[in-house]
């Protein structure tokens, strides 16, 4: 059941892929059959995958069955030894269920929305390779199998991003995700060859049960003695930023909503990102051996949580706006691990990838009725038109901002909670910061709301006449989402993070004694409870009164602050400094290093040079043989006398 | 009466070469030479088998100037095989250049009854003997296609400069002697122990190795290679270019392992010189070629440098290990060479247009459209030759080279790797011509039964040593034992 769930994603992905090479002749009817039979094997591999999901989830988290499957052996070579391996524990089977749910959610919706797309097998066969080698990363039992999977998303998404490859912006985009994800993946690679120097394996369980003895080794670096498990965890935690987006590697993620939208659901959602926030909960039993580690993770999610916040707010591109609000909801996450409430965090990745889905799909939706139209400045007024979407949106937004009784409600107060029951400094920063970028999320949210569906239409006439209501196959993954984002929360809350947490993780997770800051968490003070709350509902209020009630004060306050508004519309310059600091440099360096390094050094002295010194040297070679006897003769008596003379003058 | 047993193979090719010159004068003229061809390929492979039953261990005879052990039997072995497949090949060439008579093969024979008895020679005079059965026989078939100018040039050249050669080997044969007092290896073998030896036996043993030196076409002896293989019938050139090195190779060793082997610091040098230069040379002056015989003349030109790196190994290295590794990778090498020339021939003999031979490498134009199976096996040669993994000239590279770094004989291990990398634009060269250019008209078809047998056969070799590397690894091993005891 287990493989079934990894490898169907995999197999389905594998044969959709070979249907894209099979000529279609310029037959419309013969294209139609293999994208369909395209569509029919990913999504019915997926939703297989999902039950087999079910039912393992089932046998090992309830039944206890926890344990690691091996398939067979990968690499043998001295004192590293490692397998394929998929492991079964709560962590693992909880990331397998949600992935394979959303991600077979996505796949029905794609058939829908790309319904109208040239080349339907290869987006299919990507989304659910995509699906598998997440599902790889999460069920992994050692570093390498896991650095397998998170290389395979970086390549995945490199791909779908730059699904549409006729638009130089999706290459580009592409291209960026990759090279920054690059920055963070060489980050992740060092800590993995750190942890075999301290460890001398890299399997979990190993690892694991070894940290207690390491947490005291020392390891050096740059001929620094540093403690070595802050080293290992903050090299993995770069790593973590790159692919979860992080303040500093997070400039790909925005960009990357030049892929199709269902990609962008899919990246946001169920994979990629959230890869980062799993790996530091699956190395708890490092992580928790480091304060230093932890209140980096701590302090760098909460300035992301923040940051992206604040850019959200001044965003006019649809899903750049839910693309800023997942790097921010990233961040809540990685505070939530940061202080030790790991549950807390995989609680609130979860509750985010059914909201965070829906959004997205919703979304999409509305791009898809206003003629690919993103820009929210040329929307408006569509809610009579596109009701499902409408109320579908409203139900993600709802979660987003955390009002009661949607699933986000429950996730964002338990990690903000966790965040002030730790009692330390980091843990107040993470706190008061995350209030205010609750805030700013329900300010997002509903500016978006508005701006999209209420108002006078600001589309021209001919876009607002073809506006219509998606077809049932993208409304269905819709509602599906909708129930994970409404019950979710309430749902899960008593596992994940309740009474009944203990029991559910097992040994999937690991806090240190004394780290209860979940424990905590149940016993704050009742305005820490209703805060986040609070501050929401002010947030959804005050977007109704600046684009509903008053619509001409945001444009006041932005004339007021232009430097701030200007800083917030450019991202904090982040891509203006890196375009700077490395990328101008990088290609000076390399124009440099081609024309001058290359062209005249390399080749002028090494192959071409080479190759004229042996051409010349072959001319002369060739010239020795005259075709004269006496000159070959000649040539025999000469070498004799040269050896004879070399043995008489060194004597023998 | 001495004891005839070991000597059995030759007497018995001897009697049979005797036997089918009588055959071929008094058959029918209309199927003489094909029926003599056919036995000769025949008597050759029987005496393969001869060769295998009546070596048991080492034995000596004719009062220890004749001896046969594994070595023997291994080289033997090998050029027998040439020899046989040389004639096979020959055939068909020879009928439709109008040349075929039945002396070709008994010539052929004879040259191989030679090259027998230099493998088994244990004496300076019986390795004359040998020595110049073999060149006569070489002399005549060179020359063969007597209305070619070129053929008869061929001839004549390889005829006064192996004379020179043979002075040169005779020369220092009778210094050698004039300073020791014997020809017997047996008894040379003991002279030296410590290795000290006169300045007369030093510069007779320089003289030795210059005659050796030109058997196996190694620099600066090297000069008559590219004229005869050019000029010379295309089958003989394929049997030049391997049963005849093989040969002087292993009586080169046989010589210099087996009789002055405790002189080895001193005549390693010149082995050493010889092997360098013509690696390099090998390397450059096939790059300019046109022609694919003569750039086959160098391409072997530098593999017996490689070959030698073998031989010097042997000579220079410290502990008895390494001396015998680098005897064994020279066999090792000399095996793999064998199959691949073979092969490589076979495909130039192949190249026909209309009934007549085309030699140019750009007659090779395209030929991966016009017969995609050939220009695959010549492809397989051609990087097997340029020591290209997983082929089996990598693994005879990979063998000699080792023994080199063993033996701390660095320069030769750099000197062949860097060559080998210059020779392998040569022969890579040959591979894109026939992949990426623009087809010439196609070559003859239908190719005959035994060309095609010869080119699976060598193929298969060339491709599939990596899988099954033993018989010949075993064999040459087996080989080393008999000459470095211990």
């Amino acid at each position: 059941m287990y493989l079934a769930a990894v490898f169907l994603p995999l197999l389905g992905g594998l044969i959709a892929g070979s249907l894209s090479f099979i000529p279609d002749g310029g037959e419309k009817e013969r294209k139609h059959k293999l994208d369909r039979a395209a569509q029919l094997i990913t999504c019915g591999g997926m939703l297989l995958a999902a039950v087999a999901a079910l039912v393992t989830f089932i046998s090992v988290v309830l039944g206890g069955e926890t344990g690691a499957l091996e398939i067979f052996t990968w690499i043998d070579s001295g004192s590293m030894e490692l397998s394929w391996e998929l492991r079964a524990d709560t962590l693992s089977l909880v990331m397998v269920l949600m992935v394979t749910v959303v991600s077979s959610m996505i796949h029905i919706y794609s058939v829908g929305y790309m319904s109208h797309d040239h080349s339907i097998p290869r987006f299919q066969s990507y989304l659910s390779l995509f699906t598998f080698f997440m599902l790889m990363l999460v069920t992994s039992n050692n570093l390498v199998q896991m650095f397998f999977g998170w290389e395979g998303v970086g390549l995945m998404s490199y791909l779908l991003i730059g699904f549409w490859f006729e638009r130089p912006s999706a290459c580009a985009a592409a291209i960026k995700a990759f090279v920054v994800n690059r920055v963070g993946d060489f980050g992740f690679a060092l800590g993995i060859f750190a942890t075999f120097l301290m460890f001398d394996t890299i399997n979990f369980d190993v690892i694991f049960g070894l940290a207690e003895a390491q947490a005291d080794q020392t390891i050096n670096v740059f001929s620094g003695e540093f403690h070595a498990l802050t080293v290992i965890c903050l090299l993995l935690f770069v790593g973590a930023m790159g692919k979860s987006a992080q303040l500093g590697l997070h400039t790909w993620l925005p960009d990357a909503m030049e892929g199709p939208t269902p990609v962008s659901a899919l990246i946001h959602a169920a994979t990629m990102v959230t890869a980062g926030v799993f790996m530091v909960a699956r190395l708890s039993p490092l992580f928790e051996h480091s304060d230093v580690a932890l209140t980096v993770v701590t302090i760098v999610g909460a300035s992301t949580a923040i940051f992206a916040a604040t850019i959200g707010c001044v965003q006019n591109d649809i899903k750049r706006v839910i693309a800023y609000s997942t790097c921010s909801q990233l961040g809540y996450m990685f505070f939530a691990l940061g202080v030790s409430a790991y549950s807390a965090g995989i609680f609130h990745l979860v509750t985010h990838a059914f909201f965070k889905a829906l959004l997205f799909l919703g979304a999409g939706s509305v791009i898809h009725a206003m003629s690919d139209e993103q820009d929210m400045r040329k929307m408006g007024g569509l809610y009579k038109l596109i009701p499902v979407t409408y109320v579908m949106m409203w139900i993600g937004s709802l979660a987003l901002a955390g009002v009661w009784p949607f699933a986000g409600f429950f996730s964002k107060d338990i990690v903000l909670e966790a965040a002030w029951g730790a009692h330390s400094a980091v843990g107040q920063y993470a706190f008061w910061l995350g209030i205010a970028a609750a805030f700013l999320t329900a300010f997002y949210s509903w500016r978006l709301l508005i701006m999209t569906f209420h108002g006078k239409p600001r589309a021209d006439e001919v876009t607002m006449a073809h506006v219509h209501e998606s077809p049932k196959v993208m409304l269905l993954p819709l509602m599906v989402l909708s129930v994970g984002a409404i019950f979710a929360g309430l749902g899960l809350y008593n596992w994940f993070v309740g009474a009944g947490t203990v029991d559910f993780w097992g040994n999937a997770i690991f806090v240190l004694e004394g780290h209860d800051a979940l424990e905590n968490a149940h016993h704050v003070p009742l305005w820490v409870k209703y805060l986040p709350l609070v501050v929401g509902l002010a947030g959804i209020a005050m977007a109704y009164v600046f684009y509903m009630f008053a619509p001409g004060i945001p444009a006041a306050i932005a004339s007021t602050f232009k430097g701030v508004h200007r800083f917030l519309l450019n991202k904090w310059y982040f891509d203006e400094l890196y375009d700077f600091l490395f990328v101008k440099p990088a290609f000076r360096l390399g124009h440099g290093l081609w024309k001058g390094g290359d062209g005249q050094v390399i080749d002028g002295v090494g192959p071409d040079g080479i190759a004229a010194a042996t051409r010349n040297l072959a001319r002369r070679a060739a010239a020795l043989q005259s075709g004269f006897l006496y000159h070959y003769a000649f040539a025999m008596l000469l070498g004799v006398a040269i050896l004879v003379t070399w043995f008489l003058v060194t004597g023998g | 009466m001495p004891n005839l047993i070991p000597a059995l193979p030759e007497i018995f090719l001897a009697v049979a070469a005797m036997a089918l010159l009588m055959a071929g004068v008094f058959l029918n003229p209309q199927t003489a030479s094909r029926n003599v061809s056919y036995t000769s390929a025949g008597v050759l492979v029987v005496t393969i088998a001869i060769v295998g039953l009546v070596t048991d261990g080492t034995a000596t005879t004719f009062g220890g100037a004749f001896i046969t052990d594994t070595f023997a039997v291994f080289v033997k072995a090998l050029i027998l095989i040439a020899t046989a497949v040389a004639v096979i090949m020959s055939r068909e060439y020879l009928e439709q250049n109008g040349i075929f008579r039945f002396e070709f093969p008994v010539l052929m024979v004879l040259a191989a009854l030679g090259m027998m008895m230099m493998v088994s020679a244990n004496d300076m005079i019986a390795l004359y003997l040998g020595l110049e059965l073999q060149s006569l026989s070489l002399y005549v078939i060179a020359s063969f296609q007597r209305e070619s100018t070129r053929s008869a040039e061929a001839g004549l050249k390889y005829f006064v400069l192996g004379a020179l050669s043979s002075g040169l080997l005779l020369y220092g044969i009778s210094l050698v002697y004039g300073f020791s007092g014997t020809t017997g290896f047996d008894k040379l073998a003991g002279l030296f122990i410590g290795g000290d030896a006169p300045v007369g036996v030093i510069v007779g043993l320089v003289f030795i190795l210059a005659g050796f030196a030109f058997k196996v076409s190694a620099v600066p002896f090297h000069m008559w290679t590219p004229d005869v293989y050019e000029g010379a019938p295309t089958p003989v050139t394929a049997f030049f270019a391997v049963a005849p090195k093989i040969a002087a190779l292993a009586l080169m060793t046989r010589t210099m392992v087996g009789a002055f082997g405790d002189l080895g610091a001193e005549w390693s040098q010149v082995i050493i010189f010889v092997s360098i230069a013509s690696m390099i040379l090998g390397a450059f002056a096939a790059i300019n070629q046109k022609n694919i015989k003569r750039l086959m003349a160098y391409s072997s030109i530098g593999h017996m440098g490689y070959a030698l790196i073998g031989l010097a190994v042997a000579g220079a290295a410290d502990d008895a290990v390494t001396r015998s590794d680098g005897l064994q990778g020279l066999l090792v090498y000399l095996a793999i060479y064998m199959f691949m020339n073979i092969g490589t021939f076979a495909c130039i003999l192949l190249m026909r247009r209309n009934n007549r031979m085309v030699e140019g490498i750009d007659d090779l134009a395209g030929l991966s459209k016009t017969n995609p199976a050939m220009a695959f096996v010549l492809a397989a040669f051609m990087f097997s030759m340029a020591g290209i993994p997983p082929l089996a000239g990598f693994f005879g590279k990979l063998y000699i080279f080792l023994a080199a770094v063993e033996a701390e004989l660095f320069a030769l291990a750099i000197i062949g790797v860097l060559s080998s990398v210059v020779a392998a634009f040569y022969y890579i060269r040959i591979v894109k011509v026939m992949y990426f250019d623009d087809p010439e008209e196609a070559f003859d078809k239908p190719i005959s039964r035994e060309m095609k047998a010869v080119l699976i056969v060598t193929g298969a070799v060339v491709l599939l040593f990596i899988v099954y590397p033993l018989p010949i690894l075993s064999g040459a091993s087996l080989a080393t034992a008999a000459l470095m005891p211990g």
